[in-house]
């Protein structure tokens, strides 16, 4: 489960679409669409590419896993069951260092909540989800 | 949907009015037990109000326009069903054109539409609808539905352990709502970039209050009527901090109705006709999973130029503005966008801290929006209308009153419509 105290995340139901992101999480692994007529980058996983359009160019590509901190807030009363009872906690937008315009979710386990680092590096982790199912996470680097 | 930008002129420009309106009596939640308050019971009584207050009979409306969002999110069952005709969904947490038709005995009907999105592009729908002749007069509802529980908390959606399709990239972190929770991150943005705070929005909290409590069919008008303090605000519940309880608008039990109806047909009407000058439409997402402050930015740009473009008017032009406020975090965002009363990126909360009022120079969101008089959406159109026909009340601008512009939902996502006392 969760390193975060209480907390149960929703497990993702991977798709034709997004298996092969799921699929590489599970594997400890972060892999993008990648255009690569257009060497752009895609997340969330898309149809089509949004710069020239094709649906037939995509590759998953694997990257680093280097980011930055934009902003963050702190859920205090969620709408969500397996966040109620790990409340207070961080809600932080990710950019991607590879690619800025790409940003992720997350809760940056082992940051107080309200104590976040705004501009702060951080680093790519796995945790568990309801389902079992591996996701995505960062971590701010120490 | 009117989305692309460089179609000159709206078509119908001048063509189509607004020649009713009425408001349903307004409630926190349905309480199970009342069917004449229940979604259908309200939209009935919203519906009969809008045809008398347009001097219509039940037999001139040949149009039904309408919205299934709601925002009931829950059904009525398991619990169990009434009597008819309150013994489905339709009628208790949405109301269809074929119930109200049947509710009411409409005879004339050519015209149905029950899939609607929100009511912010379901205006321009049914303007459009009115110009390009599928129905001469429409009646326009759209309810608002509030059932027993903390809201959100009976979503199936937000009970689940799994995240399927797009909620994948999303859920499993806490992301709930767009309107509330990407527009709090591009909040977040504006902030950091202007070097503003969460506190800016305390001169707009509580203008809309006070313009709620001077609207006399509002929630707070009837059932809190008392003043909010910056005190309160400044301490409000955090909800997800920085955003307090004060900054999102109460779901309520209501509906409001509308009659639209060809220029032609509006002159011997018992109101004053209020005309559309256009309508357009905002829909799409931003590259990855948070859309951005640039982003939101960029997309309230072009539904200005759009807006501009087909009425032939332009920011200085626009007397009334009422954009959205369901979160009073990305409300800025059309301030800004459509540079009402010369404000410009980065400057909506002085302009806040300003003479907003009603009775002063900068009356902005007179209808005192959804977080002044509860979670309609309509009120909205609604103060638009009234401050067009000069039939506010207290609220009455002291301002020019000849155009008014209003819409929603959010930046990325709206629907907005140009009304004016002229069709030139």
């Amino acid at each position: 489960m969760s390193t975060i105290p209480g907390l149960e995340r929703p497990g993702p139901v991977p798709n034709d679409l997004t298996g092969p992101f799921w699929d590489a999480c599970n594997e400890r692994r972060l892999v993008l669409q990648n255009c690569t007529v257009c060497q752009r980058m895609h997340y969330p996983p898309t149809q089509r590419c949004d710069q020239c359009g094709s649906a037939d160019n995509f590759e998953w590509k694997e990257v680093e896993g280097k980011g930055h901190i934009d902003v963050y807030m702190v859920i205090r009363d969620s709408r969500i069951r397996g966040f109620r009872s790990a409340q207070p906690i961080n809600f932080a937008v990710i950019t991607l260092d590879e690619d800025p315009g790409i940003n992720f979710l997350s809760n940056l386990p082992g940051t107080p909540p309200g104590e976040v680092p705004v501009g702060a590096p951080v680093e790519l982790i796995f945790e568990e989800t309801s389902t079992g199912q591996l996701v995505h996470e960062w971590r701010v680097v120490t | 949907m009117r989305l692309q930008e460089g179609t000159g002129l709206w078509e119908h420009r001048g063509k189509v009015a607004v020649v009713g309106w009425g408001q349903s009596h307004i409630d926190r939640r349905w309480d199970g037990v009342t069917l004449d308050r229940s979604c259908g019971g309200l939209t009935k009584e919203a519906c009969l109000k809008a045809i008398a207050d347009a001097g219509l009979s039940l037999d001139d409306i040949d149009g039904l326009i309408t919205s299934p969002e709601t925002r009931a999110e829950q059904t009525w069952a398991p619990r169990p069903y009434f009597d008819p005709p309150y013994d489905t969904e339709d009628g208790l947490t949405y109301a269809s054109a074929e119930w109200i038709e049947r509710e009411l005995g409409l005879k004339n009907i050519q015209y149905r539409v029950s899939d609607a999105p929100y009511i912010g592009p379901m205006m321009g729908q049914a303007a459009q609808a009115v110009g390009d002749g599928r129905c001469e007069t429409a009646l326009v509802w759209y309810p608002m539905v509030n059932l027993a529980g903390r809201y959100g908390h009976n979503n199936p959606a937000n009970n689940s352990e799994e995240a399927p399709g797009p909620s994948a990239f999303t859920l499993p972190w806490g992301y709930q709502s767009g309107a509330m929770f990407n527009n709090l991150v591009i909040f977040q943005q504006y902030c950091k970039k202007y070097g503003t705070s969460h506190d800016g929005l305390a001169d707009l909290c509580l203008n809309l209050r006070r313009n709620g409590l001077m609207t006399p069919w509002s929630y707070y008008a009837l059932h809190e009527p008392y003043q909010l303090t910056r005190e309160d605000y400044l301490n409000g519940r955090v909800i997800e901090e920085p955003l307090v309880i004060y900054d999102c608008d109460r779901p309520v039990n209501t509906c409001a109705a509308f009659i639209f109806t060809t220029a032609e047909r509006a002159k011997d009407l018992r109101q004053k006709p209020i005309y559309v000058l256009n309508h357009a439409q905002t829909g799409g997402r931003g590259r990855s999973t948070m859309s951005t402050l640039e982003e939101h930015q960029e997309a309230v740009a072009s539904l200005a130029r759009r807006m501009w473009e087909g009425s032939g008017l332009g920011p200085d032009d626009v007397d009334v503005f009422n954009p959205y406020d369901g979160y009073l975090t990305f409300t800025q965002q059309f301030l800004e966008g459509f540079q009402w009363h010369g404000v410009k990126l980065g400057e909506a909360h002085d302009f806040y801290a300003d003479d907003i009022r009603v009775e002063g120079p900068h009356p902005f969101m007179s209808s005192g929006g959804n977080n002044g008089t509860g979670r309609t959406r309509a009120c909205l159109f609604s103060d638009s209308l009234e401050q067009l026909r000069g039939t506010a009340g207290p609220r009455q601008v002291t301002v020019r009153a000849e155009t008014a512009l209003a819409g929603c939902n959010t930046p990325d996502s709206n629907g907005f419509i140009m009304f004016s006392k002229s069709p030139d």
